[in-house]
């Protein structure tokens, strides 16, 4: 990108600027992320907001997502179709959701959406289940398991329907040390 | 203003539909628009309705949603009010429709593309109506305005039409100008799809672009689209993007550790202070150039000068010596001796305010509220995977700990029912921390010891020893205690923190020996020098046989110096950075690289796998690394004042060993097996730092208010005490009246009540947290409380409540109440009449499943209570012999009569 040849107009730019917690050198930074996963793809020139989607397989192997065990989850909930293929504008938007300026209150939100697998605006034992298979590599045993998730939802469901609602969530994930320093992604 | 209150109108229409038709006849020129907007006013209310059950069905599912979309309401209110507002305009035709268009398509995407977005339509009708009702009730001033407006007549709307823009259209809009600049600014916040942030920004920056314009337009508001001009001219676009384009985001490189970022904030305050009050003191005498020359030198000859004590240095400016008594400097009157106390005393008022803040700021932080403990399985789940982690080795180490953690808290959590042995292992801790107290004195006593045999070679050694010392001792005792790892972790690093520390003070100790024994040989120079000088006076003026004596021009190195003893202290510390720094970098390179490199290279031809056997790699141990750098800024804080260089040296040796340590852990180290982030809102650090900043502050100020200085060198030189230059400025610099005041305010009947108000005041603030804390408790308790009746009544079980059961079973029939089991169910009247005070009892079920909990929670209700008295006027048969005839003193409090 460093001659003439303009991936973005200045108005939009602008734009990716209000919208999202980055400058345009990262937002042409993200842009020359985004056209390396596929470059046939992709094309330089976005000023006419072609709509382009990557599916999933290749946005998972950026080296900031490939050892994630959420990665799954973190591309089916920034994408628009909920398939997990990405405009680049779902892409910038997962990246802002994640940086590290995004306030508590964002990231909360996109946690929840991440970790509710089944999409019911809660988040149940099942949900709870994967999460953890997922966290140690099936590496427990059932019953340990079970008490696990048996013990997360006592300790954080406040109102008593045995699966997490978001509220639930927000007031457990609020408290916690190291939520913020953990969930955010470098790019 | 104006523009709400007729969406007001608009809605409750129906009432006043005489007016309506009395203001079209009145107003035949606008009526089209209104008819328009009452129609489409009127789809939006079957809308609304249609939408209702819908709604109601989908209430619950979109409840986490909801904060979000209230904000959205609020934008969305806001935009249909802006394109109502504009309507109200002749001139805005165009702009009408285009909001109708918008609002046709968004309608469209509603029903048509996601169930999603269909539901904050709604809820943005819902706002309105909402907006509509609260209006209703509004305050008085609006209800005059309507009642204005509807009952005399509705001329002054229509009138402000014919007119450009009436003052409240104006402000309205400007209100709304402001609301949809508040909107652009925050719109990154929201958690919508990119999409549809990207068309709101759209539309709202059309909409700030139009109305600003616009705005200027209006009858004498030429200040306002000066305003707006200047603001354009400043900053390109309204909203301002210039400044965004330059400053970009303040993204700090947390890879570095909080406490590296916070050393060097202080250290470089502290550097220029201090270097201020010497350049200004440099660029007026005219010792400056000699003084650069000292500077390069120093480097050149640093080695030189720190392995033999009277090196080159030993007169820069780095150290106390350097500086001269001279009271004032130059021109502008600069102060030394002063600058230099105040400085050396402010560094640690500065420390200790920004360690106590960031401390507090720490605390006021994330982990506030929640006790360890409270969330510990749903904070592991949900928090403990670092979503940085880009490396699979990492990755595997970080799943193998998370599973570790949760076995650990699956253990715990079994184990903590059961206390048994309890007392070994007290006893077992207490002997640990004896061993290691005995051990602590003993290397404390073996380094005073050392130090005191030879000065010379004591900071290497000490580092030595108290190194070997620490790995030992601290293997061994973790062995004996069992502690939970982070807990363990923290009296490891305490202990060798103790030990650190017990060095630097025998260390310090060993030096204050020093020090009395060169006051000693100083003041015998002191004597010397006065005897020769006085010899010399004799001789002259029984030589020239005159009283008149020249003052002699001898060059200073050539007179008998004392030894200074300051600089020595100074000289001291500066070898102790330096062999620290020299133990650092070669316990690295041997370590970390040299064994790394064999690990690599060796396991072609070796026996056994030396990567994942016995060598292995170094791990990079992250919370002694934090230590260690504490450790090394009470050395900074402790040596400071005796040399000002030192500052400047360790910001040398942060910045070379951040760039050496990266270097290392990149290339020869493994991440550590137990993964502890040392940073965050973690203040036990910060906590050690503060002991640190207190115990390095004590033997400075110590010496500063005890000692005398050396008489012939440093700022102080000729002072009885150093604090003597404070007393000596306010007499002789100050008017007379501010003497006067220093006296009163030092005075101990001043000083003593002002400590003793201090000391109250804690204690009233002590106890006004200690009773925020009982009531957060409380709070606490009641609403684990409501948790559990809430769980019982969703679970239709009984009461969880160990104490009411156990307080049951003291009742004192309960022994001939047959078992609830037993019972047969009571007719269902008795239930319901019961239902109206515990619905959520089902009696049938009050044995069966109850849900133990160790939990003392204050109930009030005792839920089984009506369960026993309910199948009472049942069993009043005789021929029910099972159960006991409930006697008079069943029931009581009810109020009731024994039934019998």
């Amino acid at each position: 990108m460093g001659n003439k040849q303009t991936t973005f107009t200045d108005e939009q730019l602008e734009a990716y600027q209000d919208c999202t917690f980055f400058t345009r050198k990262e937002v042409l930074r993200l842009h020359g992320r985004f056209r390396e996963l596929a470059p046939h793809l992709v094309p330089l020139d976005y000023t006419n907001n072609p709509d382009i989607r990557v599916p999933l397989t290749l946005i998972v192997s950026m080296p900031e997502l490939k050892e994630n065990p959420f990665r799954d989850r973190i591309v089916e909930t920034f994408s628009e179709d909920r398939q997990g293929n990405l405009s680049f504008n779902d892409f910038v938007d997962m990246f802002s959701a994640l940086c590290e300026t995004s306030p508590r209150e964002l990231k909360t939100i996109y946690a929840f959406k991440i970790y509710d697998y089944n999409r019911d605006n809660f988040i149940c034992k099942e949900d709870l289940t994967k999460t953890l298979n997922k966290l140690t590599k099936g590496e427990l045993t059932p019953e340990e398991v079970t008490l696990v998730c048996d013990k997360a939802i006592e300790e954080a469901d406040l109102d008593g329907d045995s699966k997490l609602s978001f509220s639930d969530f927000e007031n457990m994930i609020s408290k916690a040390p190291d939520f913020l320093s953990n969930f955010h992604i470098r790019i | 203003m104006f523009c709400r209150i007729d969406v007001l109108a608009s809605n409750i229409k129906c009432a006043f539909v005489t007016e309506e038709a009395r203001r079209r006849a009145k107003n035949r020129r606008v009526r089209p628009q209104r008819k328009a907007k009452r129609v489409s006013d009127d789809e939006e209310d079957e809308d609304e309705e249609d939408e209702e059950p819908r709604r109601k069905g989908r209430k619950k599912k979109a409840k986490p949603r909801d904060s979000d979309e209230e904000e959205e309401e609020d934008s969305r209110s806001v935009k249909s009010k802006s394109s109502r507002a504009s309507r109200r305009k002749a001139a805005k035709e165009e702009s009408e429709e285009e909001s109708e268009d918008d609002r046709q398509k968004k309608k469209k995407r509603g029903k048509g593309v996601s169930k999603q977005e269909k539901e904050e339509q709604n809820k943005e009708k819902k706002g309105q109506v909402k907006g509509k009702e609260g209006k209703d009730k509004g305050g008085e001033k609006d209800r005059k305005k309507k009642s204005g407006k509807f009952s005399s007549s509705s001329s002054s709307d229509s009138d402000s039409d014919d007119q450009s823009l009436s003052e409240g259209e104006i402000e309205a809009l400007k209100e709304q100008v402001e609301e949809k600049k508040k909107q652009i600014a925050t719109l990154r916040n929201k958690p919508w799809r990119i999409k549809r942030r990207l068309v709101i920004l759209k539309e709202a920056q059309d909409f700030v672009e139009k109305y600003e314009g616009a705005l200027g337009k209006g009858k004498g508001k030429r200040l306002y689209a000066f305003k707006v001009m200047m603001a354009k001219l400043l900053m390109g676009l309204p909203y301002g993007s210039i400044p965004r384009k330059i400053v970009p985001r303040a993204e700090q490189d947390t890879a570095m550790d909080f406490s590296v970022l916070f050393d060097f904030r202080v250290r470089i305050l502290a550097l220029f202070i201090i270097f201020y009050s010497s350049d200004v003191k440099e660029l007026l005498s005219t010792s400056y150039i000699q003084s650069w020359c000292t500077w390069c030198m120093s480097v050149h000859l640093f080695l030189f000068c720190v392995t033999h004590q009277q090196g080159y240095c030993k007169y820069s400016f780095l150290f106390y010596g350097y500086y001269n008594s001279e009271r004032t400097i130059g021109v502008l009157q600069f102060k030394l001796p002063l600058s230099y106390l105040l400085v050396g005393v402010g560094i640690f008022g500065y420390s200790l305010m920004v360690v106590i803040r960031t401390m507090a700021r720490n605390s006021n932080e994330g982990g506030d509220g929640a006790e360890e403990g409270e969330f510990t399985f749903s904070w592991k789940m949900f928090t403990s995977w670092d979503y940085l982690i880009g490396n699979p080795e990492t990755a595997d180490n970080k799943y193998a700990s998370i599973t570790t953690s949760f076995k650990e808290s699956i253990v715990d959590e079994q184990e903590s029912q059961k206390d048994e042995n309890i007392h070994l292992r007290r006893f077992l801790r207490v002997l640990a921390n004896f061993l290691i107290l005995c051990s602590l004195g003993g290397s404390g006593f073996l380094i005073y010891f050392v130090v005191k045999r030879s000065q010379e070679f004591s900071n290497m050694e000490n580092e030595d020893l108290s190194w070997l010392e620490k790995n030992e001792k601290t293997r061994t005792s973790e062995k004996l205690e069992d502690y939970h790892p982070r807990v363990a972790l923290k009296w490891q690093l305490g202990r060798i923190f103790a030990l650190f520390l017990g060095n630097l003070y025998t260390f310090l100790f060993a030096l204050f020996d020093e020090v009395t024994a060169k006051l000693e040989s100083e003041k015998a120079i002191k004597n010397a020098t006065e005897w020769a000088l006085n010899q010399y006076i004799a001789n002259y003026s029984s030589h020239y046989n005159t009283t008149n004596v020249p003052p002699q021009n001898v060059d200073p190195a050539d007179t008998l110096r004392g030894p200074c003893w300051e600089t020595a202290v100074g000289i001291e510390f500066v070898k102790l950075i330096v062999s620290d720094m020299q133990v650092t970098y070669l316990s690295i390179l041997i370590g970390d690289f040299i064994r790394a490199v064999l690990v690599r290279y060796l396991n072609y031809c070796w026996c056994w796998d030396l990567e994942a056997g016995f060598p292995s790699y170094g791990e990079f141990d992250i919370s002694g690394n934090v230590l260690g750098l504490i450790f090394n800024q009470g050395m900074i804080w402790m040596g400071a004042f005796y040399c000002p260089g030192l500052v400047g040296l360790n910001v040398l040796r942060l910045l070379v060993s951040m760039y050496y340590q990266c270097w290392a852990v990149m290339c020869c180290n493994v991440p550590h097996e137990r993964v502890f982030k040392a940073s965050g809102s973690n203040n036990f650090y910060m906590g050690l730092l503060l002991l640190v900043l207190f115990l390095s502050l004590l033997p400075v100020v110590y010496t500063i208010m005890t000692l005398s200085p050396s008489f012939d060198c440093g700022p102080f030189s000729g002072q009885e005490k150093m604090y003597d230059v404070v007393m000596e400025t306010i007499d002789k610099d100050l008017p007379s009246f501010i003497g006067n005041i220093f006296v009163y305010a030092t005075n101990p009947g001043l000083i003593m009540p002002a400590v003793l108000l201090m000391v109250l005041a804690i204690y009233y603030l002590n106890a006004v947290s200690k009773g925020y804390q009982q009531a957060n408790l409380d709070l606490k308790k009641k609403m684990k409380m409501a948790r559990d009746e809430e769980k019982n009544r969703r679970n239709n079980k009984d009461s969880t409540n160990q104490v009411m059961k156990d307080l049951e079973d003291l009742l004192p029939d309960k022994s001939l109440i047959p078992p609830p089991t037993e019972e047969e169910p009571p007719p269902p009247d008795v239930v319901i009449e019961k239902g109206s005070k515990s619905p959520k009892i089902k009696p049938g079920a009050a044995g069966k499943g109850v849900k133990l909990q160790k939990d003392v929670s204050l109930a009030a209700t005792n839920p089984r209570a009506p369960v026993n008295r309910a199948p009472g006027p049942r069993r009043a048969p005789p021929g029910n012999a099972r159960g006991p005839q409930p006697g008079p003193g069943r029931g009581r409090g009810r109020g009731g009569p024994p039934r019998q």
